[in-house]
């Protein structure tokens, strides 16, 4: 306290397989001040809030919280020190009331029974402070509440507990604008009574608004911090980006017919998307997390309901209703959650490989042992995926290797138009590159690959044009010679009313 | 993990040898021809109903309404043969019942989204209760000699009974090896979404794996009716116990993508063993409930220890 910091984090460095996710960053918040942590996806700023609530533990540097040196930060110990944190994908019990929620982790008891009267009296107390006393009943269950009302009960659950250091993690992401109002002067009283904020957005005007200083990591770098007051929102950007990939990935293609045509595509979670893939073609989809990409790679490959919307392939109209009905157009979903959705991790690489294909190589419903281990040797040849023998089971493999086989087996299926969601997450340099070669190699030989990443410099470095898709919508169609780092972010970013393009 | 599995059911197969010598030297009426027999004969029912078992339990699922299905089968069965049907006729019939009961359990398990536990649950009461109702609560007699004769001959000097047990093995263990739906119940139960989204149609999967199970509860009906002679309208309690019990012991893990139905035909034996050693050592019969109960819970046990080493 003497010194008047809330936190002083000192080379605090965090390695994760694949990826140093930290490196030797210092980071200070005073108290009474609201600083925004700002950057790209994969910056590191999760990970450094995660350092903070003892999620992760560092593996170099130092935290001292009100000038006390912690040795070892757990959550036990964070919430102690009065750190609390509204996470952006709200951690609610649904089930429970609204009381139950904020009280979760110390329910007001007598004698081990939890005591109602008291429950419902201080949340009531709570919610006052954040004046939504008369607007949410305490007893009600969280689950019958308006999202933007949960983000009301996150919060109130934050600063329950006397909390001295609140972290916001885009908590605006599921409020509405009177919401998000409201948290701004929830805020602004939180700073009066000397509460220290860390906030963390996307939505840059919205540091402008209430945020004293502005902190900029990059790659896992510390790269400037700046007073709100001296600068603005281009700045920012300009110094979010600037990262590159090692090399340049890029080669020349020739470019054919057009291969798939979505129009008008529309769901819960999209507005209206448009687009076209050409054969020899690796087009980028850019955008924030839950900006739509996932969804939209999923509604094109039948995985999820679509509302309206018309899918073309290769100029023909069809019905891609379900996912048997993708993979006979000769679609091909390389889903971003390897291990829960692109995998059967019990079963061998062999079984893996053939999955989408045993229809096509079984007769009365018989399969041809010998095309299917033949099949199976010639994908793991191809993309030399490391295992010892193709009866291993994927789960016994490494990351990257797990990611070739959901390629092989969508290259056994003779695909044509590949929708790769964050094909290199989670895999070391060496997979990445030979991933990128894949792709080079697949549109070289006439496919389309619609490739999604939250990592621009692959993206740049490898993609014939990059689509920007934010709210749900496909906002931008860059080609190759009007890349432009921080144009791209900031149709990622901004918050502008846009229409949607035709991104042909 | 595979080394694992392979020492698991190595174990197996020394518990089978090692009760297996202890009862040829405790008892020397174990190891005759007669009490192999009488081993076979028991077995047949009892494994049908593992090998069933397994399948579902491959695709992370399970069903308790074996006993129940099995007692309706009996019931109708022999209610059918008591009133002189023609035997195939009633028994395309009873086959014809089970298997729909199997495909109610996969629809009301797939499109109604209720836990397999829960309908298998449900089905379990439904079909006992109907069972009830039919017989009225009490037995059924007056079956033809040729039904209890069947149970009682030989094929090629292997009861005719066990054939069975034979020919539902070597099916089973062909579907599940050999072909498409085989690979699909797999992947079903390794991860129901990589599944899907390999186009893998989830819903026919899940209806052909209870339907197939509710076929081989018909084939257990069948030949408890022939055991039994009679029809009896409480037959069947307990067995989705040894069904489970015998799957897992034969190496299935109930978290799915494991299991083959050899495995289960030899969880089944062990099972049997415990049953028919007991009788000959003399041991009081109450024994084998208890003896099967702490099985299972070691094999479980087991199970969640190899999940465990599996993930790390």
């Amino acid at each position: 306290m003497q010194n008047g910091y809330a936190i002083e984090l000192k080379g605090i460095s965090k390695y994760f397989p694949g990826v140093q996710a930290l490196k030797n960053v210092d980071f200070n918040l005073k108290l009474g001040e609201v600083k925004a942590l700002i950057g790209e996806n994969g910056a590191g700023k999760s990970t450094l809030i995660k350092i903070l609530t003892g999620a992760y533990s560092a593996d170099e540097g130092e935290i001292y919280i009100f000038g006390q040196k912690i040795e070892k930060m757990t959550p036990i110990i964070s919430e102690k020190l009065g750190i609390s944190a509204v996470y952006q994908n709200l951690v609610l019990a649904p089930h429970l009331t609204v009381a139950e929620n904020i009280f979760l982790s110390e329910l007001p008891s007598k004698w081990n029974f939890v005591s109602k009267s008291m429950l419902f009296k201080k949340a009531k107390e709570v919610l006052k402070r954040l004046e939504y006393h008369e607007i949410i009943n305490p007893n009600e269950k969280v689950k019958n509440l308006s999202v933007a009302h949960q983000g009301i009960v996150a919060i109130a659950r934050a600063i329950s507990k006397n909390a001295k250091i609140v972290i916001f993690d885009e908590p605006t992401a599921v409020l509405t604008s009177k919401e998000t109002e409201e948290l701004f002067r929830i805020i602004s009283e939180l700073k009066k009574s000397n509460v220290s904020i860390v906030y963390i957005s996307h939505r840059l005007e919205e540091i402008f608004k209430i945020c004293d200083k502005a902190y900029v990591l990059k790659d896992g770098e510390f790269v400037i911090e700046k007073d709100i007051k001296d600068t603005n929102e281009d700045e920012l950007i300009s110094y979010m980006v600037g990262r590159k990939l090692k090399r340049d990935f890029y080669i020349s293609k020739e470019k054919g017919k057009e291969i798939l045509r979505v129009e008008n595509l529309k769901n819960e979670k999209l507005r209206n998307c448009n687009l076209s893939l050409f054969e020899g073609e690796i087009v980028g989809l850019y955008g924030l997390v839950g900006s739509g990409r996932t969804e939209l790679a999923r509604a094109i490959f039948g995985a999820d309901k679509i509302d309206n919307g018309k899918i073309y392939i290769s100029g023909k109209l069809e019905y891609v209703s379900n996912t048997l009905k993708a993979i006979n157009n000769k679609l091909a979903l390389i889903p971003e959650d390897r291990r829960n959705q692109g995998l059967a991790l019990k079963l061998s690489v062999k079984e893996n490989i053939n999955l989408p294909v045993y229809r096509k190589i079984s007769k009365f419903g018989f399969i041809n042992s010998k095309i299917e281990k033949e099949t199976a040797l010639e994908y793991v040849r191809k993309l030399d995926i490391k295992t010892p023998d193709i009866y291993k089971t994927v789960q016994n493999l490494s990351g990257g290797n797990q990611q070739k086989v959901v390629i092989a087996k969508w290259l056994a299926s003779e695909a044509k138009i590949f929708i790769m969601d964050e094909p290199t997450n989670g895999v070391d340099v060496g997979a990445k590159e030979e991933i990128y070669s894949i792709m080079n190699e697949l549109a070289k030989n006439g496919a389309a690959i619609l490739f999604i990443s939250s990592y621009m410099p692959e993206l740049m470095g490898i993609c014939d044009r990059i689509l920007v898709m934010n709210s749900g919508r496909i906002v931008a169609n860059i080609s190759r010679e009007e890349y432009d780092e921080e144009k791209i972010l900031a149709y990622a970013i901004k918050t502008a009313n846009f229409e949607g393009v035709d991104s042909k | 993990m595979k080394k694992m599995k392979f020492n698991t059911q190595m174990i197996l197969f020394l518990v089978v040898v090692a009760l297996w010598i202890f009862l040829a030297v405790s008892s020397e009426y174990f190891l005759t021809y007669s009490n192999i027999k009488n081993i076979m004969r028991q077995m047949a029912i009892q494994g049908v109903l593992a090998v069933g078992m397994v399948v579902i339990i491959i695709t992370a699922g399970i069903d308790l309404s074996v006993g129940s299905v099995v007692a309706l089968v009996n019931i109708m069965l022999s209610k059918m043969l008591a009133n002189h049907f023609s035997i195939p006729l009633a028994i395309l019939i009873v086959l014809i019942v089970s298997t729909s009961v199997g495909l109610i359990n996969g629809i009301v398990i797939y499109d109604f989204g209720v836990p397999a536990f829960i309908a298998t649950l449900a089905m379990m009461t439904i079909a006992r209760g109907i069972t009830l109702l039919i017989s009225g609560g009490s037995n059924v007699f007056g079956l033809p000699r040729s039904v209890a004769n069947f149970a009682s001959s030989d094929f090629l000097g292997i009861p005719s009974l066990f054939w069975f047990l034979i020919i539902t093995v070597v099916v089973t263990e062909i579907i599940l090896r050999k072909t498409r739906f085989g690979k699909y119940i797999y992947a079903l139960g390794s991860n129901p979404e990589a599944a899907r989204l390999s186009g893998v149609n989830l819903r026919l999967v899940t209806y052909g794996v209870y339907a197939l199970g509710g076929f081989l509860w018909g084939i257990g009906g069948v030949l408890e009716t022939t055991r039994l002679w009679m029809g009896v309208p409480t037959t069947g309690t307990g067995y989705e116990l040894d069904a489970i019990a015998a799957a897992v012991l034969g190496g299935a893990s109930l978290f799915g993508a494991e299991g083959s139905a050899l495995g289960a035909f030899f969880g089944a034996l062990v099972m049997i063993t415990i049953y028919n050693g007991a009788v000959l050592l003399n041991i009081n019969p109450f024994w084998q409930r208890i003896i099967v109960g702490v099985i299972l819970v070691v094999i479980v046990a087991i199970d969640q220890f190899r999940k465990k080493r599996s993930n790390d």
